[in-house]
Protein backbone atom coordinates (compact mmCIF):
# COMPACT_ATOMS: atom_id res chain seq x y z
CA UNK A 1 0.00 0.00 0.00
CA UNK A 2 1.37 3.41 -1.18
CA UNK A 3 -0.25 5.38 1.49
CA UNK A 4 1.90 3.55 4.44
CA UNK A 5 4.98 3.74 2.64
CA UNK A 6 4.63 7.27 1.99
CA UNK A 7 3.90 7.00 5.73
CA UNK A 8 7.36 5.38 6.45
CA UNK A 9 8.87 7.45 4.31
CA UNK A 10 7.79 10.39 5.97
CA UNK A 11 8.94 9.57 9.26
CA UNK A 12 12.55 8.08 7.70
CA UNK A 13 13.24 11.66 6.76
CA UNK A 14 12.18 13.64 9.91
CA UNK A 15 14.13 10.17 11.85
CA UNK A 16 17.48 10.61 9.47
CA UNK A 17 17.43 14.31 10.54
CA UNK A 18 18.27 13.41 14.20
CA UNK A 19 20.71 10.64 13.07
CA UNK A 20 23.38 12.27 11.23
CA UNK A 21 26.23 14.07 12.16
CA UNK A 22 26.11 17.65 12.51
CA UNK A 23 28.45 18.44 10.15
CA UNK A 24 26.30 17.52 7.43
CA UNK A 25 24.32 20.92 8.73
CA UNK A 26 26.96 23.26 7.52
CA UNK A 27 26.33 22.03 3.92
CA UNK A 28 23.88 24.96 3.00
CA UNK A 29 22.92 22.89 -0.75
CA UNK A 30 20.76 20.25 0.91
CA UNK A 31 18.71 23.11 2.64
CA UNK A 32 18.87 25.13 -0.50
CA UNK A 33 17.25 21.84 -2.38
CA UNK A 34 14.83 21.14 0.61
CA UNK A 35 13.76 24.55 0.43
CA UNK A 36 13.10 24.98 -3.42
CA UNK A 37 11.21 21.91 -3.92
CA UNK A 38 8.98 22.61 -1.33
CA UNK A 39 8.26 25.85 -3.40
CA UNK A 40 7.78 24.09 -6.76
CA UNK A 41 5.98 21.31 -5.06
CA UNK A 42 3.38 23.48 -3.67
CA UNK A 43 2.95 25.85 -6.67
CA UNK A 44 2.82 22.72 -9.17
CA UNK A 45 0.40 21.19 -6.45
CA UNK A 46 -1.61 24.38 -6.80
CA UNK A 47 -1.60 24.92 -10.55
CA UNK A 48 -2.53 20.89 -10.94
CA UNK A 49 -5.61 21.20 -8.83
CA UNK A 50 -6.81 24.17 -10.72
CA UNK A 51 -6.22 23.38 -14.44
CA UNK A 52 -5.65 20.02 -14.70
CA UNK A 53 -8.60 17.65 -15.51
CA UNK A 54 -6.96 14.26 -15.84
CA UNK A 55 -4.62 14.94 -18.91
CA UNK A 56 -5.99 17.46 -20.48
CA UNK A 57 -6.16 21.58 -19.27
CA UNK A 58 -9.56 22.60 -18.50
CA UNK A 59 -10.50 26.36 -17.54
CA UNK A 60 -13.26 25.80 -15.22
CA UNK A 61 -14.99 27.61 -11.83
CA UNK A 62 -11.75 26.18 -9.81
CA UNK A 63 -10.01 29.60 -11.33
CA UNK A 64 -12.18 31.26 -9.69
CA UNK A 65 -11.11 29.47 -6.63
CA UNK A 66 -7.67 30.15 -7.19
CA UNK A 67 -8.25 34.24 -8.01
CA UNK A 68 -10.35 34.06 -4.28
CA UNK A 69 -7.94 32.36 -2.37
CA UNK A 70 -5.60 34.95 -3.91
CA UNK A 71 -7.18 37.95 -2.69
CA UNK A 72 -7.96 36.53 0.45
CA UNK A 73 -4.26 35.54 1.28
CA UNK A 74 -3.30 39.21 0.14
CA UNK A 75 -6.14 40.54 2.51
CA UNK A 76 -4.02 38.43 5.05
CA UNK A 77 -6.95 36.01 5.53
CA UNK A 78 -6.54 33.25 7.86
CA UNK A 79 -5.90 29.60 6.08
CA UNK A 80 -9.26 28.38 7.40
CA UNK A 81 -10.54 31.40 6.04
CA UNK A 82 -8.61 31.17 2.51
CA UNK A 83 -9.99 27.60 1.93
CA UNK A 84 -13.75 28.81 2.49
CA UNK A 85 -12.84 31.50 0.00
CA UNK A 86 -11.93 28.74 -2.36
CA UNK A 87 -14.86 26.64 -1.66
CA UNK A 88 -17.05 29.53 -2.00
CA UNK A 89 -16.34 30.84 -5.37
CA UNK A 90 -16.04 27.64 -7.13
CA UNK A 91 -19.86 26.47 -5.91
CA UNK A 92 -20.98 30.19 -6.35
CA UNK A 93 -19.43 30.01 -9.87
CA UNK A 94 -21.27 26.55 -10.40
CA UNK A 95 -24.61 28.02 -9.64
CA UNK A 96 -23.97 30.90 -12.01
CA UNK A 97 -23.84 28.21 -14.31
CA UNK A 98 -20.17 27.89 -14.67
CA UNK A 99 -19.11 24.26 -14.64
CA UNK B 1 -0.15 26.80 36.29
CA UNK B 2 3.54 27.77 36.25
CA UNK B 3 3.95 26.51 32.15
CA UNK B 4 1.56 28.72 31.27
CA UNK B 5 3.83 31.70 32.17
CA UNK B 6 6.55 30.39 29.73
CA UNK B 7 6.07 32.22 26.74
CA UNK B 8 7.17 28.97 24.48
CA UNK B 9 4.58 27.35 26.11
CA UNK B 10 1.68 29.85 25.53
CA UNK B 11 3.09 30.48 21.74
CA UNK B 12 2.81 26.84 21.43
CA UNK B 13 -0.37 26.43 22.35
CA UNK B 14 -1.81 29.22 20.44
CA UNK B 15 0.05 27.76 17.10
CA UNK B 16 -1.75 24.49 18.54
CA UNK B 17 -4.65 25.58 17.94
CA UNK B 18 -4.51 27.39 14.82
CA UNK B 19 -2.40 24.72 13.14
CA UNK B 20 -4.86 21.80 14.49
CA UNK B 21 -8.08 23.68 13.17
CA UNK B 22 -7.37 23.34 9.40
CA UNK B 23 -7.40 19.84 10.45
CA UNK B 24 -10.95 19.75 8.82
CA UNK B 25 -10.18 20.95 5.81
CA UNK B 26 -7.45 18.46 5.50
CA UNK B 27 -10.03 15.37 6.26
CA UNK B 28 -12.50 16.97 4.24
CA UNK B 29 -11.01 17.07 1.19
CA UNK B 30 -9.21 13.53 2.09
CA UNK B 31 -12.35 11.72 2.14
CA UNK B 32 -13.75 13.55 -1.15
CA UNK B 33 -10.22 13.35 -2.77
CA UNK B 34 -11.50 8.54 -2.92
CA UNK B 35 -9.68 7.52 0.10
CA UNK B 36 -12.02 6.29 3.24
CA UNK B 37 -11.91 7.47 6.44
CA UNK B 38 -9.65 5.80 7.96
CA UNK B 39 -6.70 5.79 5.49
CA UNK B 40 -7.12 9.80 5.70
CA UNK B 41 -6.54 9.10 9.40
CA UNK B 42 -3.90 7.45 8.58
CA UNK B 43 -2.08 10.45 6.80
CA UNK B 44 -2.50 12.91 10.01
CA UNK B 45 -1.32 9.76 12.55
CA UNK B 46 1.70 8.69 10.85
CA UNK B 47 2.79 10.89 7.69
CA UNK B 48 1.82 14.06 10.12
CA UNK B 49 3.25 16.82 7.53
CA UNK B 50 0.80 18.80 6.48
CA UNK B 51 1.99 19.66 3.13
CA UNK B 52 2.85 16.20 2.26
CA UNK B 53 -0.77 15.09 3.63
CA UNK B 54 -2.30 17.80 1.24
CA UNK B 55 -0.01 16.49 -1.62
CA UNK B 56 -0.44 13.20 -1.40
CA UNK B 57 -4.70 13.43 -1.17
CA UNK B 58 -3.73 16.42 -4.16
CA UNK B 59 -2.36 13.63 -6.54
CA UNK B 60 -5.06 11.12 -5.55
CA UNK B 61 -7.79 13.65 -6.54
CA UNK B 62 -5.94 14.90 -9.97
CA UNK B 63 -6.34 10.74 -10.89
CA UNK B 64 -2.29 10.20 -10.00
CA UNK B 65 -1.28 6.65 -9.38
CA UNK B 66 -0.45 5.83 -5.66
CA UNK B 67 3.52 5.79 -6.61
CA UNK B 68 2.92 9.67 -7.78
CA UNK B 69 1.14 10.21 -4.55
CA UNK B 70 3.91 8.60 -2.37
CA UNK B 71 6.58 10.15 -4.51
CA UNK B 72 4.89 14.09 -4.24
CA UNK B 73 4.86 13.58 -0.52
CA UNK B 74 7.85 12.19 0.18
CA UNK B 75 9.77 14.70 -1.87
CA UNK B 76 7.64 17.43 0.23
CA UNK B 77 8.78 16.31 3.49
CA UNK B 78 12.67 16.66 3.22
CA UNK B 79 12.59 19.73 5.04
CA UNK B 80 11.38 18.29 7.79
CA UNK B 81 15.18 15.81 7.37
CA UNK B 82 16.49 19.69 7.42
CA UNK B 83 14.63 20.75 10.66
CA UNK B 84 14.98 17.33 12.26
CA UNK B 85 19.34 18.41 11.98
CA UNK B 86 18.74 21.65 13.21
CA UNK B 87 16.38 20.49 16.49
CA UNK B 88 19.15 17.77 17.21
CA UNK B 89 21.93 20.32 17.46
CA UNK B 90 19.45 22.31 19.41
CA UNK B 91 17.76 20.27 22.31
CA UNK B 92 19.40 17.13 22.19
CA UNK B 93 17.30 14.67 22.98
CA UNK B 94 18.09 11.27 24.22
CA UNK B 95 16.79 7.73 23.95
CA UNK B 96 12.93 7.72 22.94
CA UNK B 97 12.48 10.96 23.17
CA UNK B 98 14.77 11.18 19.97
CA UNK B 99 12.47 9.08 17.98
CA UNK B 100 9.07 10.72 19.68
CA UNK B 101 10.60 14.08 18.28
CA UNK B 102 11.76 13.16 15.03
CA UNK B 103 7.46 12.21 14.39
CA UNK B 104 6.32 15.46 15.69
CA UNK B 105 9.28 17.85 13.65
CA UNK B 106 7.12 19.82 11.38
CA UNK B 107 7.33 23.58 10.17
CA UNK B 108 5.47 24.75 13.20
CA UNK B 109 7.57 22.93 16.14
CA UNK B 110 10.41 24.13 14.70
CA UNK B 111 9.71 27.37 14.32
CA UNK B 112 8.40 27.78 18.18
CA UNK B 113 11.56 26.25 19.06
CA UNK B 114 13.91 28.20 16.89
CA UNK B 115 12.25 31.69 17.87
CA UNK B 116 13.17 31.00 21.75
CA UNK B 117 16.34 32.16 22.44
CA UNK B 118 16.45 29.83 26.09
CA UNK B 119 17.59 26.05 26.02
CA UNK B 120 14.17 25.41 28.26
CA UNK B 121 12.09 27.40 26.13
CA UNK B 122 13.21 26.14 23.17
CA UNK B 123 12.80 22.37 24.32
CA UNK B 124 9.62 23.26 25.78
CA UNK B 125 8.36 25.45 22.40
CA UNK B 126 9.12 22.41 20.45
CA UNK B 127 7.23 20.02 22.41
CA UNK B 128 4.23 21.73 23.08
CA UNK B 129 3.61 22.85 19.73
CA UNK B 130 4.54 19.58 18.17
CA UNK B 131 2.27 17.18 20.93
CA UNK B 132 -0.01 20.30 20.76
CA UNK B 133 -0.29 20.06 17.02
CA UNK B 134 -0.47 16.13 16.66
CA UNK B 135 -3.10 15.77 18.82
CA UNK B 136 -5.72 18.80 17.46
CA UNK B 137 -4.42 17.94 14.18
CA UNK B 138 -5.69 14.54 14.49
CA UNK B 139 -9.54 15.29 16.32
CA UNK B 140 -9.78 17.98 13.63
CA UNK B 141 -8.93 15.42 10.77
CA UNK B 142 -11.58 13.09 11.96
CA UNK B 143 -14.06 15.99 12.32
CA UNK B 144 -13.36 16.94 8.83
CA UNK B 145 -13.59 13.68 7.23
CA UNK B 146 -16.64 12.65 8.81
CA UNK B 147 -18.54 15.86 7.96
CA UNK B 148 -16.71 15.46 4.18
CA UNK B 149 -18.47 11.90 3.89
CA UNK B 150 -21.79 13.04 5.06
CA UNK B 151 -21.28 16.13 2.04
CA UNK B 152 -22.27 14.56 -0.82
CA UNK B 153 -21.63 15.49 -4.45
CA UNK B 154 -18.23 17.11 -3.20
CA UNK B 155 -18.00 19.65 -6.32
CA UNK B 156 -21.52 21.24 -5.56
CA UNK B 157 -19.82 22.35 -2.23
CA UNK B 158 -16.60 23.50 -3.94
CA UNK B 159 -14.62 21.25 -2.47
CA UNK B 160 -12.21 21.08 -5.53
CA UNK B 161 -11.73 24.83 -5.18
CA UNK B 162 -11.06 24.40 -1.79
CA UNK B 163 -8.02 22.41 -2.26
CA UNK B 164 -6.57 24.84 -4.89
CA UNK B 165 -6.97 27.36 -2.07
CA UNK B 166 -5.41 25.01 0.48
CA UNK B 167 -2.41 24.63 -1.78
CA UNK B 168 -1.83 28.06 -2.36
CA UNK B 169 -2.77 29.40 1.35
CA UNK B 170 0.83 26.30 1.45
CA UNK B 171 2.66 28.08 -0.22
CA UNK B 172 1.97 31.78 0.12
CA UNK B 173 3.95 32.24 3.26
CA UNK B 174 7.01 30.78 1.32
CA UNK B 175 7.22 33.82 -1.51
CA UNK B 176 9.05 36.13 0.34
CA UNK B 177 11.13 37.92 -2.08
CA UNK B 178 11.83 37.63 -5.89
CA UNK B 179 13.77 34.30 -6.25
CA UNK B 180 10.92 32.24 -4.39
CA UNK B 181 8.07 33.59 -6.91
CA UNK B 182 10.28 33.13 -9.90
CA UNK B 183 10.87 29.33 -8.91
CA UNK B 184 7.04 29.04 -8.28
CA UNK B 185 6.29 30.40 -12.06
CA UNK B 186 8.49 28.43 -13.42
CA UNK B 187 7.69 25.47 -11.78
CA UNK B 188 3.96 26.11 -12.47
CA UNK B 189 4.66 26.36 -16.43
CA UNK B 190 6.93 23.34 -16.49
CA UNK B 191 4.12 21.46 -15.36
CA UNK B 192 1.34 22.85 -17.03
CA UNK B 193 3.43 22.05 -19.75
CA UNK B 194 3.63 18.52 -18.82
CA UNK B 195 0.11 17.97 -18.03
CA UNK B 196 -0.76 16.61 -21.50
CA UNK B 197 2.05 14.65 -22.08
CA UNK B 198 2.47 12.25 -19.02
CA UNK B 199 0.16 10.57 -16.73
CA UNK B 200 -1.41 12.20 -13.75
CA UNK B 201 0.86 12.79 -10.50
CA UNK B 202 3.71 12.83 -13.04
CA UNK B 203 3.93 16.56 -13.43
CA UNK B 204 4.25 17.20 -10.07
CA UNK B 205 7.49 15.38 -9.64
CA UNK B 206 8.77 16.66 -12.99
CA UNK B 207 8.19 20.47 -10.92
CA UNK B 208 9.60 18.85 -8.06
CA UNK B 209 13.07 17.56 -10.42
CA UNK B 210 13.26 21.60 -12.01
CA UNK B 211 12.59 23.10 -8.26
CA UNK B 212 15.82 20.75 -7.20
CA UNK B 213 18.12 21.30 -10.03
CA UNK B 214 17.77 25.76 -9.40
CA UNK B 215 18.43 24.85 -5.66
CA UNK B 216 21.74 22.95 -6.62
CA UNK B 217 23.02 25.38 -8.67
CA UNK B 218 21.50 28.70 -7.59
CA UNK B 219 23.09 30.44 -4.58
CA UNK B 220 19.97 32.02 -3.11
CA UNK B 221 19.23 32.42 1.28
CA UNK B 222 19.89 28.41 2.27
CA UNK B 223 16.43 28.67 4.36
CA UNK B 224 14.52 30.25 1.56
CA UNK B 225 10.79 27.42 1.49
CA UNK B 226 11.50 26.66 4.55
CA UNK B 227 9.01 28.80 6.57
CA UNK B 228 6.12 27.29 8.64
CA UNK B 229 2.45 28.10 7.46
CA UNK B 230 1.98 29.40 9.96
CA UNK B 231 4.56 31.52 11.75
CA UNK B 232 4.08 31.30 15.82
CA UNK B 233 5.69 34.82 15.99
CA UNK B 234 3.49 36.54 13.28
CA UNK B 235 2.09 39.35 16.02
CA UNK B 236 5.72 40.12 16.68
CA UNK B 237 7.23 41.45 14.14
CA UNK B 238 5.60 43.73 10.84
CA UNK B 239 4.66 41.91 7.80
CA UNK B 240 6.17 43.18 4.61
CA UNK B 241 8.90 45.20 6.24
CA UNK B 242 11.22 42.59 5.54
CA UNK B 243 10.71 40.53 2.84
CA UNK B 244 14.11 38.68 2.47
CA UNK B 245 14.96 37.70 6.21
CA UNK B 246 12.89 35.33 8.07
CA UNK B 247 14.36 35.48 11.15
CA UNK B 248 13.00 32.77 12.90
CA UNK B 249 14.94 30.15 10.82
CA UNK B 250 18.58 28.92 10.26
CA UNK B 251 19.78 30.92 13.30
CA UNK B 252 18.56 29.46 16.09
CA UNK B 253 21.30 31.09 18.10
CA UNK B 254 20.02 34.50 17.19
CA UNK B 255 18.46 36.77 19.72
CA UNK B 256 14.74 36.91 18.85
CA UNK B 257 13.85 40.34 19.96
CA UNK B 258 10.39 39.51 21.76
CA UNK B 259 10.44 35.98 23.50
CA UNK B 260 10.59 36.17 26.69
CA UNK B 261 9.89 39.75 26.92
CA UNK B 262 5.90 39.14 27.34
CA UNK B 263 6.54 37.11 30.50
CA UNK B 264 4.70 38.82 32.67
Amino acid sequence: MWLLLACLLGYAWKLLGYLVPASLLRNPRMSRIAGTMTIGLLASLTIVNAVASGQTLAFDARMGALAAAGIALWLRAPFLVVVLAGAGAAAGLRLLGWS
Amino acid sequence: MKLLQSPAVRVGLSISIATGLYGVSFGALGVTSGLDFWQTMALSLLLFSGGSQFAFIGVVAGGGSGVAAMGAATLLGMRNGIYGMQLNALLQPRGWRKFAAAHVTIDESTATSTGQTDPDEQRRGFWTAGVGIFVLWNVFTAVGALAGSALGDPKQWGLDGAAVAAFLGLLWPRLKGREPVAIAVVCALATVLAVPFVPGGVPILIAAVVAAVIGWFSHGRSDEGLEPDMDPYAEHHHPGSDPHRHPHRSHPHRSHPHSGGDAK
